[in-house]
């Protein structure tokens, strides 16, 4: 007997404990795409949230980073920068932050590029050894377009990134079309139970375990598990009713109290606790198992309605389960049942009910998914257990739709298109942080604006020297973004409300010109954060990634997600 | 000395130039007044002092301590303090990024401090102490500007909590210290800002984590469903018939391996499928997920409003009638939830009205004091209670013990009057919990 331990006893291994932790969220899976990852990280300015958003990703083991960064070390660097010590002044920034955050993790690669950015993008194919691209700000539009490029082209995930004193900003270029099957909802959202609408198993399972109900002794009335106490009393509705269910929240609240009126009282704790499942059931799971509009979304999705031999997996299963959805009106069922009052015995029948009901319908979708593999002449075969985890999570799939962030030129409005109507709206809502992007747009342009005042073409931050007449100044570009933004949309706001806009917008931009380019360990610290936090979803298309542009506001403590 | 009273970089006079120039960042930011700062910053030479001067407390060195104490340092605080009992462990290393392979072992405050000191250069001091919080009195609190906790334990964070409150003394105004509290579970934390007594506390705010419900006994023994059930039956029920007189040590595989084969074997009879080793482990030790990405944010929260609280150079989270809480969620996109968190009257800590607490009469008072374990609203493990007249149960000294355990089975209606008012102790918490009971029926 002793001698007989299979494998999975001997206890994990010593990677599955190192990141035990991490691991209970993404599973093997994720931690196999993070492992097969290179992420480059483009570092400007003081080059402090880069590294921090680096080191929360080195640490879960990323496969490979590299840091491009053509900065030396000064004095500046020393205090705000965690991953630099003394005796590296004067030398390059980008080879002694590569080296300490290689001390995180010995699983994980370290590379440098110390040639400035503009030589680096020269190259031919220098951006192609990476799976997604960091950049921090301040970098030179042409170049930031050039990276945009490159990441609609490539579908090659970009993120930009501001840390500016108290405040923080990142934008996010996803591929056109980033599906995410794995949503991970919470596990209250995910029961479809079906009671509405069950299918013969179901039904015939039920009428077995409520088959004289009324005259069972309390110990076997007490374990009816809820689901069959459920479909019992719906039985009993429906004979009053010509026929029809509970429709809306008056009915739902009626049939509860006759769910509720049926308990027995006479037990020992004057109550029964399936039947207090049962009613506490009631009103979250007699609803028509209508998809959410994203979930039609995406069945109407172009890629979705013309399949051809170059679909993704993701589009020819997302096909044929909108066929099925066609066929059945019901999604796939994801056959799991949450835990209630119930013997084991009888408890572990009902999951097999379920379960096997969600097999036959992933049987069904697998078979068109091959049908249509067939038809459009498809060379490899889509993964049996992509369209099984895809028929679990059918009701919480997402679509993201990435787009270009904007990329500020001098002199030239900020074009908004389809969202301009929107944000124009969203300008006015009390507390709303999108006149703080704004004035991270403004500071950008005063940055992309060459310097009257010196030779060249030398970019200047704003506050940097002379804070109040670069106040004045950003202030001005802000009122000039806010303006075209209210005519693109075609809008018009009124006063007092458009002061209100104006005035909260100056000030983002005079607290953004405080800080002179400066960077706040706290805030580059807490945007590194959540950029690596959407890193990890991106990398691991798992959980539901930003949007596409976040903003942190350090002084209210607060952030806010817009769709730009 | 002056004051810097104008908006133009001033060297710190203390400090040759050079170490100065460190903190050109940040003195950008604290030579200068903006939009919102109070009327009364004085930019420039004030705040650096303070920052200089101020000696402030981390509680906890593992995932949120190792990132507040890098926060902390990189952001001019120079005389930094660390708690912590614990050694580091193999599972810390994806996240509590100040420890590596080799320090597996060792306590996690000593090492965290030495790292960050040798990192952060001269001028910056970290004083590590490797034990309790409760090894710790009043007069060793009170030389704390603050205190930043970085916990994952609730009843840590009451009993430091609870100790602030009581050491308000309202002749003095030193004796407030402000608290900052950060905590996370996987994607989700929340960062808070308490000043004892003046505003909504842990204890007001205790209803906010509820304990998970435990799954009855009865379930356990003889109708388990889920393959933790399974678990739970070898962990609580299994272990205590076959192994009775060895200590459970979850942290010795040997034990796991058991409890595994224990829960697995179950879990084929009762014909339940999923129980794994991970889980197992995961049930026993109750492990929360935990990543260094919610670990930054969450950490760089709380020493963001530390680092505004000391410098006065922008206005904080925590001051009455203002905003003082923060929820963060980061599964589905980015989402927090700032709000200010009411003070609650009833309060069993700050306030000054006993709680009413709703209590079946015909219950014994055995299974309430039982029930208080889970009721979220209190939480207590091994609670002494009484009322101004008389003893009703006393946990210690064994005498009392004795001469009161016969009340355990008595009637909560033959004890107390409907609105009585009880005082609740526990060895765990430095205060008197008071609560009204009101009868249910
Ligand atoms: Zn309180």
């Amino acid at each position: 007997m002793e001698n007989e331990i299979p494998p999975a006893l001997q206890g994990p291994t010593a990677k599955e404990k190192k990141y035990d932790r991490q691991l209970r969220l993404w599973g093997a899976h994720g931690q196999m795409a993070l492992e097969e990852s290179h992420i480059l990280l483009i570092n400007s300015g003081p080059g402090v949230v880069g590294l921090e958003t680096l080191k929360n990703l080195v640490l879960p083991g990323i496969g490979n980073f590299t840091i491009q960064d053509s900065a030396v070390v000064t004095q500046a660097d020393l205090g705000v920068n965690f991953f630099l010590e003394d005796k590296h002044m004067g030398q390059f920034r980008a080879e002694h932050t590569c080296n300490l955050l290689k001390e995180l993790n010995p699983d994980v690669e370290g590379h440098f590029i110390t040639e400035p950015v503009e030589l680096f993008l020269n190259k031919p194919n220098a951006l192609k050894p990476y799976t997604l691209v960091l950049v921090t700000a301040p970098i030179r539009p042409e170049l930031l377009s050039q990276l945009s490029s490159h990441a609609n082209a490539t579908n090659t995930p970009l993120f930009y990134i501001h840390s500016v004193g108290f405040y923080s900003h990142f934008a996010i270029n996803l591929p056109l079309a980033f599906p995410v099957v794995d949503t991970h909802p919470s596990p209250e959202s995910t029961t479809d139970l079906r009671l509405l609408n069950p299918w013969p198993e179901l039904v015939q399972y039920a009428a077995e375990k409520t088959k004289d109900l009324e005259s069972m002794n309390n110990e076997d009335h007490g374990h009816v598990p809820y689901v069959c106490l459920l479909l019992y009393y719906l039985g009993q509705w429906r004979k009053d009713h010509d026929g029809r269910v509970p429709q809306d929240y008056k009915e739902k609240t009626a049939f509860r109290n006759l769910v509720s009126d049926a308990a027995r009282t006479n037990t020992p704790e004057g109550s029964e606790e399936n039947y207090d499942e049962a009613v506490a059931a009631v009103l979250k799971s007699l609803n028509p198992a209508e998809p959410s509009s994203a979930v039609k979304e995406i069945f109407k999705a172009p890629e979705c309605q013309r399949i051809d031999e170059q679909s993704p997996s993701f589009w020819i299963i997302a096909r044929a389960i909108s066929n099925f959805y066609d066929k059945h009106t019901a999604l796939p069922l994801p056959g799991s049942v949450p835990d209630m009052k119930a013997r084991s015995a009888d408890y572990v029948q009902l999951q097999n009910v379920y379960k096997t009901k969600a097999r036959k319908d992933i049987a069904e979708v697998l078979e068109d998914v091959r049908r249509i593999e067939e038809e459009v002449g498809k060379k490899t075969k889509v993964d049996e257990k992509e369209v099984e985890t895809f028929c679990k999570n059918a009701a919480h799939v997402k679509l993201i739709r990435g787009r270009p962030f904007h990329v500020v030129q001098a002199g030239q409005s900020i074009k908004w298109g389809d969202r301009a109507k929107s944000l124009a709206q969203m300008l006015t809502f009390p507390g709303s942080l999108l006149p703080l992007y704004i004035a991270f747009l403004a500071y950008d342009e005063f940055t992309a604006t060459p310097n009257k005042d010196s030779l060249g073409s030398a970019s200047q931050i704003p506050g940097a020297a002379d804070a109040r007449l670069d106040v004045e100044n950003v202030i001005s570009v802000s009122r000039k973004i806010i303006d075209d933004l209210i005519n693109e949309a075609g809008t018009f706001i009124e006063d007092p409300e458009y002061s209100e806009v104006l005035s909260t917008t100056a000030d983002f931009v005079k607290e953004l010109v405080r800080a002179g380019g400066a960077e706040l360990h706290n805030i580059s610290a807490l945007t590194g954060g959540l950029v690596s936090q959407e890193v990890i979803k991106v990398i691991t298309e798992q959980y539901i990634p930003v949007d596409n542009t976040c903003v942190f506001d350090g002084i209210r403590s607060k952030s806010e997600v817009i769709r730009v | 000395m002056t004051l810097a009273m104008t908006g133009t970089v001033e060297l710190e006079p203390s400090q040759p130039s050079n170490a100065r120039a460190k903190w050109k960042h940040m003195d950008t930011v604290l030579d200068r007044s903006g939009p919102f700062t109070d009327p009364d910053f004085r930019p420039g030479e004030t705040p650096k002092e303070s920052l200089a001067r101020a000696k402030v407390l981390v509680i906890g060195a593992g995932g949120l301590g190792c990132e507040m104490l890098k926060d902390l340092a990189s952001s001019g605080f120079r005389d930094i303090h660390v708690i912590d009992m614990d050694t580091i462990d193999v599972s810390n290393l994806n996240r509590q990024f100040l420890f590596r392979q080799e320090d597996v072992g060792k306590f996690k405050a000593e090492v965290a401090a030495q790292r960050v000191e040798k990192r952060s250069g001269s001028g910056v001091k970290i004083t590590p102490y490797c034990g309790k919080i409760q090894d710790k009195d009043e007069d060793y609190y009170k030389q704390f500007a603050m205190i930043i906790c970085g916990l994952d334990s609730i009843e840590a964070r009451r009993w430091i909590n609870a100790t602030l409150v009581g050491m308000v003394d309202e002749e003095d105004p030193d004796s407030l210290k402000p608290l900052i509290d950060g905590g996370t579970e996987g994607f989700k934390g929340q960062a808070r800002v308490i000043f004892p007594t003046m505003t909504s506390c842990i204890e007001c705010q205790l209803d906010m984590h509820a304990p998970r419900a435990a799954v009855p006994l009865c379930t356990l023994a003889t109708i388990p469903r889920q393959p933790q059930h399974c678990i739970e039956w070898a962990h609580i029920i299994a272990w205590e018939e076959e192994r009775k007189g060895d200590i459970l040590d979850t942290d010795d595989p040997e034990h796991i391996t058991w409890l595994y084969q224990k829960a697995l074997k179950r879990a084929e009879q009762f014909n339940i499928s999923g129980v794994t080793y991970s889980m197992t482990q995961g049930v026993v030790k109750n492990i929360i997920p935990a990543i260094a990405s919610t670990n930054a944010i969450v950490a760089a929260a709380c020493c963001n409003e530390a680092f505004k609280i000391i410098t006065s150079c922008n206005p904080c989270l925590g001051l009455p009638g203002t905003d003082n809480y923060m929820m963060y969620t980061g599964d589905e996109s980015v989402y927090t939830y700032t709000f200010e968190h009411q003070k609650k009257p009833d309060c069993p800590v700050c306030g000054n009205l006993s709680r009413p607490l709703q209590v079946n009469q015909d219950s014994t008072l055995g299974e309430f004091l039982d029930s208080l374990t889970e009721r979220p609203e209190a939480q207590l493990k091994k609670p002494t209670i009484r009322t101004e007249a008389k003893s009703l149960y006393y946990q210690s000294p064994p005498s009392l013990e004795e001469q009161t355990r016969h009340n355990l089975s008595k009637k909560l209606s033959e004890l107390v009057e409907n609105g009585e008012e009880v005082a609740i102790q526990d060895p765990a918490f430095p205060t008197t919990f008071k609560y009204k009971l009101v009868f249910q029926k």
